[in-house]
């Protein structure tokens, strides 16, 4: 099913940018890597991994699937989705504190 | 019988109606990020039950080779990301270069993988091993499974964009494959966290 011709013009894709999101990427999992061995634990730990989490799942969806210049339905479906997945496992980790 | 050439669209400003690719590929995306989503909070809560089993239980997982998993699908999807921007740039020969460099950062992903599983079994561990384990083993491997399908479209992508199927005018099946495999990445920036952090 090949969208219609007139869809429009997703923002093309930069280079620069590409690359920039990568750096970015791979901070961020460093940072929740390094919270991992250092044995950080508890509400403060969570909401930051889950904070990082959500900024890159936030860089995929706009920059590498392509969805920054997309009307925003497309974009609140996935971002939607990221963010109802980290209050779900957010509300998890609250009913399991002491 | 109309035999006049179609006038082209009119210029369009402003967000474009739909995301790149074809439209079925974003409702099959839709329908397997909500499985992944089902089986994110079932794991959530079944922690939430069983706290001191999950974190003592995690404490056993390679988190280095989860890490690497990590670096392995974001900078495959990058190059992914690569490829589409250069075939959109009608340069088909790199895109090509691109996309066989995300194949091998998803191969790299299957190694990893297949060795951390390897370890496991090789411990004994199966999926009746605990509740944390059943999680961890079909969890992941629902992901490893989704990590081959879309090596097996990038591989056709590859294929096909060596041979020049894509370009400028013509990005559906190239962005519609990209899109799916991304989708791998998105859930597998969530996975490593929840499973092999979160304490």
């Amino acid at each position: 099913m090949k969208m219609p011709a007139h869809k429009g013009t997703a923002m093309p894709m930069n280079i620069r940018q590409l690359n920039f999101v990568l750096v970015v990427l791979l901070l961020a999992t460093v940072a929740t890597f390094e919270i991992g061995e250092r044995g950080v634990a508890g509400p403060l730990a969570m909401g930051a991994l889950l904070a990082i989490s959500f900024v890159k799942g936030r860089l995929v969806v706009l920059d590498f699937m392509g969805l920054r210049g997309v009307k925003f339905f497309w974009r609140g479906l996935l971002l939607g989705w990221l963010l109802l997945v980290s209050t779900l496992i957010a509300i998890a980790y609250w009913i399991s504190l002491p | 019988m109309d035999t006049q050439p179609q006038a082209a669209p009119p210029p369009h400003t402003g967000p474009a109606v739909a995301p790149p690719g074809d439209l079925a590929i974003w409702f099959f995306i839709l329908a397997e990020l909500l499985a992944f989503g089902v089986f994110f909070a079932a794991y959530a809560f079944a922690r939430a039950r069983h706290v001191e089993l999950f974190n003592a239980m995690q404490q056993t997982l390679d988190r280095p080779a989860g890490a690497l998993n990590t670096v392995l699908l974001i900078t495959g999807s990058w190059c992914v990301a690569r490829a589409v921007e250069a075939v959109g740039r009608a340069r088909a020969q790199t895109g090509a270069r691109w996309l066989a460099a995300g194949i091998a950062c998803g191969g790299g992903f299957l190694v990893v993988k297949c060795l951390e599983y390897a370890d496991k079994f090789g411990a004994g561990i199966n999926l009746s091993t605990n509740t944390f384990y059943m999680f961890y083993l079909s969890l992941t491997f629902f992901h490893f499974m989704h990590v081959i399908l879309g090596l097996v479209i990038l591989v056709a992508l590859w294929w096909q964009t060596r041979q020049g199927a894509y370009g400028p005018a013509d990005m559906n099946g190239i962005e519609s494959g990209a899109a799916y495999w991304h989708m791998v990445d998105l859930v597998w920036i969530v996975l490593f966290p929840l499973v092999y952090v979160m304490r």
